[in-house]
């Protein structure tokens, strides 16, 4: 941790588009505050590129209070940085040291590809969601809540479940790029509660398909996504969608 | 799309083979290491010799055998198409990816482990399985029992061997250690009851099973037993 002002060396993974081939650039910054914010510390970088006539660092940001799921950088060989359960949004430069060097790359896996710099197209997640991440119900006015009793650790669990942001940390550093994490929260909070209920297995099995389609890769339970989700999801997720799978196709009579 | 569809060809199905051969597999490591473990009887293989014979001529036990192949080989090819699907999942690595700051190397190094137990295999199967099936135990013991201990003895006498044996069980170990919990959670058997069993289960069964299955090699380099 730095208390004073700091000067580091980032190197930034820059590419046109994803018809060209990327490459880490060097940039020195000067006179950073340790109480700036990772992207702030970004802001600062472009200001000097803008100033000097370059291209700026192209990367994904909205609400910057960690809760939207846009910020998505692979800092120093780990998704939204050193620091457990923050977005990258929410890492602050007290994180690192004077004299530091910082390697920022965009999240990598076949399904993401980059639109620019440290940008990437995440649409994949929404078509997995399109597939059967909803619940179908009539519109009107919503029943009473006390009509639909849930037990506290079903609620609780699916309001974890809930809490995914879906901003891909759990892809970026899985060794096989896959979506095992975020596409089994996305089931786990329908699937945990009654209106979940009459979409359960089909759910599971159009979500399943659309992320095998997209090209994600197979999960091989290494718990890396876990440890760095910045929403702290759970691997038992993974386990509770494997098991709605089985469920599904070796049980369920309904056929998708 | 009708009955099972693609249960098998999904993603998760895939992981499900990669599973239940697994869980196989290791139910029949405790096999083999328990019929193994009776030459620490030291009785000059007598016993051990039995087991052995019984082993070979049990039909029940050479069907079994077939189904062991089959489920390694399901094991070994499925194990394959997984990880070249996995590589093409992300084309362009990272320049730094820091792995062990969330996850046990182990758990990331499968591939390789599981390739140096394959080599191993084919060595130790070269060694007792071709001998003892096809090109013939030579002598018998006191029993009149083909005498698999002596072959074992003979062929633990090359220090290289030993080597090779006592550095295979250390993969072993290592791919046992994900492996044994991984299937469970792949199968999607995970409670909050039971998983500190599974995970205790597991740590321990995998350094006993290799503790043993090494302690076999050394025991006879070192003329531990008669």
């Amino acid at each position: 941790m730095s208390t004073g002002n700091m000067n580091l060396t980032l190197k930034v993974w820059r590419q046109k588009n994803n018809k060209t081939k990327g490459a880490l650039v060097d940039y020195k910054l000067t006179d950073i505050s340790p109480d700036m914010s990772f992207l702030e510390m970004f802001d600062v970088l472009n200001e000097q590129l803008i100033n000097k006539g370059e291209e700026p660092v192209v990367f994904d940001h909205d609400c910057r209070e960690g809760i939207c799921g846009m910020c998505s950088m692979f800092i120093n060989g780990r998704p939204h940085g050193p620091k457990d359960l923050v977005t990258t949004c929410q890492l602050h430069m007290r994180s690192f040291k004077d004299g530091d060097t910082i390697v920022v790359e965009p999240w990598r896996a076949a399904a993401f590809p980059v639109v620019k710099d440290l940008t990437v197209d995440r649409s994949a997640f929404d078509r997995i969601i399109a597939a059967g991440g909803f619940i179908s119900v009539n519109t009107g006015n919503a029943q009473d809540a006390n009509n639909l009793p849930i037990p506290k650790m079903q609620a609780d669990a699916a309001f974890e479940a809930a809490a995914c942001i879906g901003c891909g940390a759990c892809v970026a550093t899985c060794k096989n790029a896959s979506a095992m994490l975020f596409v089994s929260a996305k089931i786990s909070q329908l699937a945990l509660l009654p209106q979940g209920q009459p979409e359960r297995y089909r759910r599971v099995q159009s979500m399943v398909a659309q992320m095998d389609a997209e090209g994600f890769g197979n999960c091989t339970n290494t718990g890396a996504c876990e440890a760095e989700c910045p929403k702290g999801i759970s691997l038992e997720n993974i386990a509770r969608m494997n098991r709605d799978f089985a469920s599904a196709k070796f049980i369920s009579e309904e056929t998708v | 799309m009708s009955g099972f569809g693609n249960a098998f060809s999904s993603s998760i199905g895939k992981k499900f083979i990669m599973g239940i051969t697994g869980l196989f597999l290791i139910l029949f490591l405790i096999v083999h290491c328990g019929i193994n473990a009776l030459i620490f009887i030291n009785d000059g293989g007598l016993t051990f010799n039995v087991g052995a014979h019984f082993m070979a001529t049990n039909w029940i036990i050479r069907a079994g055998e077939i189904v062991l192949f089959i489920g390694l080989l399901v094991h070994i090819f499925q194990a394959l198409r997984l990880t070249l699907q996995n590589q093409k999942a992300r084309p362009v690595k990272y320049a730094v990816n820091d792995g062990k700051a969330n996850s046990k190397w182990y758990s990331r190094s499968m591939g390789l482990l599981g390739t140096l137990l394959l080599i191993f295999l084919v060595v130790h199967l070269k060694d007792f399985w071709v001998v003892s099936r096809f090109t013939g135990i030579p002598t018998v013991d006191a029993n009149g029992h083909e005498d698999l201990y002596a072959v074992m003895k003979e062929k633990f006498q090359d220090p290289v061997r030993l080597a090779v044996y006592i550095l295979a069980m250390f993969s072993l170990c290592y791919h046992l250690l994900h492996g044994f919990a991984s299937a469970f959670q792949t199968m999607g058997w995970n409670h909050s009851k039971y998983n500190g069993m599974i995970k205790s289960v597991g740590v321990w069964y995998s350094i006993i099973i290799s503790i043993l299955f090494a302690a076999m090699p050394i025991a006879v380099y070192f003329g531990l037993i008669q």
